[in-house]
């Protein structure tokens, strides 16, 4: 039998052939994506007539935009000299033309390194916080950071952010010391009181002295000359960095047991949420001003940020809130068998997986606060929608609409959808860390 | 005060200390700058350049206060107010005069406490139609769909008029002006109804401003003027005088070419003399100097002038005078003498 030789038995192996045409690259992804089905396939060339549709209509309005002109008639002789009036073509020229403005508001044009300056050190400030990798020295850049963006994008006296910044400084020394020397609750109290005590007795006429000595200082801009994205992410930015510590602070008060600070908590999540923003905005710009002594002029710009912070802290509260009734009770007791206190265990246990959960929401959160900067609009403070109605009101630009709000869209897309990557980067991030 | 100092640095407008003195001037000198309200944006009336610099008509009055009270026509921090908040910001001191195209009206004097001080601008409530439509009057537009701002006067304007004249329409309500030019270039209404000078500003953008009409109705009086607080009368002296100024300059022919020659010296027209400040003691009398009148019309010149830079027939606006021609060309626009 071994010797048989049978003439219909392949006796050596096929070589490996490439699989058909159909079955792979570009083909079988078409075949398998997009023409599974006969109905998929009618879908798929109906989508395709209709993307096709709307390129053909908006490309050429797009691309073949006038760039030139210097105002919204030049830019139609333009265009009926180029491609005849029955064609609509954008005219980009506004934005060429009060680009800075959009970005910048009025800030003076001289200076607008210091706002990029300040995003830039902002930043930088924030690696250390975001890239827990990052060595913890720098995490001394983060700490001056909001003092130093203070100082470039309102200028004045270098004193002024300095002599404010010696208060924390004093708060931290004061919370170590008491910490060591009487107990943890006096480290807190110290920590609290005595910076207030130096701001109010100290710092004013520490200020005084040190500008009168060293007068140094850069050129002071009013926040009235603040405007376009430049505020849009002064005030949203400034009302996340504020919001987050406050909300999760507002979040353990409300999970406390001691019934002042809950209620408290309670009564101020529940107000502050129950209320619509553009309600808050006209209470700081309206209300504010007869409450305070006649003559006062108390920072509109300010007042906004605080009003935002507030409302976007009771909603950052309440999905804190969220991630700590997640965590699992066993976490909570696990934390007290090992003899942690409150504030260790919290820090150490319970905040670093509760904010992990709620990290999706937060980003949310911040996503729809840095929207809501744009409602400023309505207490006349030049936001990119207000600075695009301030330059329709000239006679060069009245008129125009598309071109302004297409590029006000694209900046705010831009930034929401980078902090959305961020978030999703992170979330992976963490679970990798945990699971 | 070293305290309050500081606190006021940190809210970054610089809380100067709180000093509750009811003189307007007083304040303003010490600040070295005027705070006039005006529009967030309103087509020759008011809006920032491409430097950030304001201009406009009702920016032209700020600037001839600054210039009588501080003599610098670019001492003027203009803050930008809504139609929401421009009465709050004068009521609190946040402003120390409004020049916003607001309509004098009995309840805005009287109950909210303000002081017109004058009139600069003379408008009403009018309509826009396409020509193609072949209206001529108002009053053939029984059945017409009207584009209309909620919440304005215009609305309880528009439906007075077309009760009182019997005739029916169609509201389409929008929210503000860029709206309404959308909609009504694109059909969704057969008339556009807001002030005439919006009218005609908004007509101006038009590719062709030829093909729309304005009806010769005129249904409201919205007389539009500067207004300041209640109570500080020195102050809304200053500013009526200032308008005054330019008006009767305007009727003196006074104007910026020949200003700086009819101030050198007393002319044989005693009005110009006083107004000029080179005879008499008018300035004095306001608390300012005597060349307080000088200062406010070299900045853009007689009313004439700052009408026709900003507003008129040369502009793309291209308003006629009209209503707001001197009293002497049978306008409305008239001042008390200088005496």
């Amino acid at each position: 039998m071994s010797d048989t030789n049978v003439s219909y038995v392949r006796k050596e192996m096929l070589a490996e052939a490439a699989p058909p045409v159909s079955e792979i690259g570009p083909v079988r992804w078409v075949r398998e994506n997009l023409f599974s089905s006969p109905l998929n396939a009618i879908l798929t060339i109906i989508s395709l007539y209709v993307i096709y549709w709307v390129v053909g209509h908006v490309a050429p309005w797009t691309i073949g935009g006038i760039w030139g002109a210097s105002s919204l008639t030049e830019c139609r002789e333009i265009r009926d000299a180029t491609v005849g009036s029955d064609h609509g073509i954008a005219c980009w020229s506004v934005l060429s033309h009060r680009w800075h403005q959009l970005l910048f508001g009025y800030y003076p044009s001289h200076l607008y390194w210091r706002p990029v300056l300040a995003l830039l050190l902002f930043l930088a400030g924030l690696v250390p916080v975001l890239y827990p990798d990052t060595s913890r020295k720098l995490l001394i850049v983060s700490a001056i950071a909001p003092f130093a963006c203070f100082w470039l994008l309102w200028g004045g006296s270098v004193w002024l952010p300095v002599s404010t910044a010696l208060g924390f400084v004093v708060g931290y020394f004061a919370f170590g010391l008491a910490t060591r020397l009487i107990s943890p609750l006096a480290g807190i109290l110290a920590a609290i009181i005595l910076p207030l005590l130096y701001w109010y007795f100290i710092a004013g006429d520490l200020y005084a002295a040190l500008a009168d000595t060293v007068p140094l200082g850069i050129e002071f801009v009013q926040s009235r000359d603040f405007g376009g994205f430049m505020l849009s992410v002064v005030i949203g930015l400034s009302a996340i960095v504020l919001s987050l510590p406050l909300g999760i602070l507002l979040a353990l008060a409300r999970q406390s047991d001691l019934f002042i600070i809950k209620t408290f908590a309670v009564v101020f999540i529940e107000v502050i949420r129950g209320v619509p923003l553009i309600v808050w905005l006209f209470t700081a710009q309206l209300l504010l001003n007869y409450f305070l002594p006649p003559g006062t002029n108390f920072d509109l710009t300010l007042r906004v940020i605080i009003m935002v912070t507030l409302f976007s802290a009771a909603y950052i509260a309440e999905v804190v809130r969220g991630g700590l009734a997640a965590l699992p009770k066993g976490q909570y007791e696990g934390a007290d068998s090992l003899g942690l206190n409150y504030w260790q265990s919290m820090r150490l246990i319970i905040l670093p997986q509760a904010l992990k959960i709620s990290i999706p929401g937060i980003v949310n959160t911040f996503i729809g606060l840095f929207k809501d900067t744009t409602l400023v609009v309505f207490i006349g403070l030049f936001d990119p929608l207000g600075i695009a109605s301030a330059v329709r009101a000239t006679t060069e630009w009245n008129g125009i609409y598309w071109e302004l709000f297409i590029f006000i869209g694209v900046m705010f897309f831009i930034a929401c959808f980078s902090m959305g990557r961020y978030s999703l980067q992170l979330e992976k991030k963490l679970q990798r860390e945990h699971r | 005060m070293k305290k309050t100092v500081f606190l006021g640095a940190l809210t970054v407008a610089g809380l100067s200390a709180a000093v509750a003195s009811a003189a307007t001037l007083d304040d303003v000198k010490a600040r070295g700058s005027l705070n006039c309200g005006v529009s967030t944006g309103l087509v020759g009336f008011a809006a920032p350049d491409a430097n950030g610099e304001w201009a406009g008509f009702d920016v032209a009055v700020c600037r001839a206060v600054a210039a009588a009270v501080l003599g610098d026509p670019s001492a003027v921090e203009f803050v930008p107010t809504t139609g929401q908040t421009r009465f709050t910001a004068l009521a609190s001191g946040e402003v120390d005069m409004l020049a916003r195209n607001t309509t004098w009206t009995f309840s805005r004097d009287n109950d909210l406490k303000f002081e017109f001080v004058g009139v600069n601008y003379y408008d009403g409530q009018g309509f826009m139609v396409p020509k193609a439509l072949g209206v001529m009057s108002a009053k053939d537009l029984d059945g017409a769909t009207v584009c209309i701002q909620t919440g304005t006067t215009t609305e309880l304007n528009l439906a007075d008029f077309f009760r009182t004249n019997n005739i029916s329409y169609e509201p389409v309500p929008i929210e503000t002006n860029a709206e309404a030019q959308q909609q009504y270039l694109a059909g969704a209404c057969d008339v556009y109804t807001t002030d005439a000078s919006g009218l005609a500003a908004t007509r101006a953008t038009f590719e062709a401003p030829g093909d729309h009409v304005v009806l010769p109705e005129i249904i409201s009086k919205e007389p539009l003027g500067p207004l300041v607080r209640h109570g500080d009368h020195e102050w809304g002296d200053i500013v009526r005088w200032t308008l005054n100024a330019m008006i009767t300059a305007e009727e003196l022919g006074v104007n910026s070419s020949n200003l700086s020659e009819l101030a050198a010296a007393p002319t044989n027209n005693p009005e110009i003399n006083r107004m000029l400040g080179t005879e008499g003691e008018l300035g004095a009398m306001l608390g300012l100097d005597a060349d307080w009148a000088v200062s406010a019309l070299a900045v853009g010149g007689n009313y004439g002038e700052v009408f026709e830079t900003n507003i008129g027939e040369n502009t793309p606006i291209g308003l006629a005078r009209g209503l707001n021609a001197q009293w002497t060309d049978g306008g409305l626009i008239y001042s008390p003498p200088f005496r």
